[in-house]
């Protein structure tokens, strides 16, 4: 059998730095996509709590970080970015291992916001959009989870399939704000 | 045009997909008459004013919605979550 090796879809693209923003690769981990059963999202949240210390956040918001963190992903689904999930997890939610389905990029700096500004439809700003906001939403057509996890720090999450098209625009949306000064 | 997520708060329209007349959340019973069927299948008012449609929040939450909106003046008016007119929790 043909021996596989694994590659990293961001490998030859990043780090960039534009003016005084930079885009990086970050690797979370595991990923695994948790959607609790009918009304076990408080079991959910006990478990989540004992197992890695991080509780099931509201829409919108996440739990947890560096290193553990718990993304609000969609209706009734949170992402645990980081741990191996604890197999008592799957007592009250349906896990399913994304780990390879995503890349994940930081963007940083000052005009990072700007940056955004070009591509997503919705607003970022620090007054708006505060650190531990999530929002699922999209950069330019590519479906994205952006978080905030620094006053001027964005993580985005987009399809793995998607990595050259999510470093194109964001490389071109940089060099229109540094261009700008 | 902006559509106000129950979840995701005030979004541009661009990332809702549009089904159509909210009837869907009506179907007639099994055993129904023809002309329940007929009407559920292939009647669709058309409105000048108030009317109610299934949107799909595609590029956010993944939750369809009711939206109420008037298609004279464009005003949108009301958003719940699909979900929850099915669950008679909204009307
Ligand atoms: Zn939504």
């Amino acid at each position: 059998m043909a021996e596989l090796f694994a590659s990293a879809p961001f490998a030859a693209l990043l780090p960039l730095s534009v003016g005084s923003v930079e885009l990086a690769a970050v690797d979370l981990g595991r990923l695994t996509l948790i959607t609790p059963y009918k009304d076990r999202e408080a079991a959910l949240s006990k478990a989540l709590q004992s197992a890695h210390d991080v509780a099931l956040p509201a829409p919108n918001r996440t739990t947890g970080q560096a290193g553990c963190r718990v993304l609000w992903f969609a209706l009734g689904q949170v992402m645990l970015a980081g741990p191996e999930p604890d197999p008592g997890l799957a007592e009250h939610a349906a896990l399913v291992d994304q780990s390879d389905g995503w890349v994940t990029a930081t963007l940083q700096g000052e005009g990072a916001e700007d940056v955004l500004a070009r591509l997503v439809p919705v607003d970022v700003r620090a007054a708006i959009f505060k650190r531990g906001y999530t929002v699922r939403t999209q950069l330019q057509h590519m479906s994205v989870s952006i978080t905030r996890t620094g006053a001027e720090r964005f993580q985005i999450m987009v399809f793995r399939s998607m990595a050259k098209s999510f470093v194109h625009d964001l490389e071109t949306a940089m060099e229109g704000v540094a261009a700008r000064g | 045009m902006r559509i106000t997520c129950p979840l995701c708060g005030e979004r541009d329209r661009r990332e809702f997909y549009y089904q159509g007349a909210a009837v869907l959340l009506e179907r007639p019973a099994f055993d129904a008459s023809d002309e329940a069927w007929d009407g559920y299948l292939h009647l669709r008012d058309n409105p000048a004013g108030k009317t109610r449609d299934l949107w799909y929040h595609e590029a956010g939450c993944g939750a369809w919605v009711v939206v109420t909106r008037d298609t004279v003046t464009h005003a949108v008016l009301d958003c719940v979550l699909a979900s929850d007119v099915a669950s008679g929790a909204r009307p």
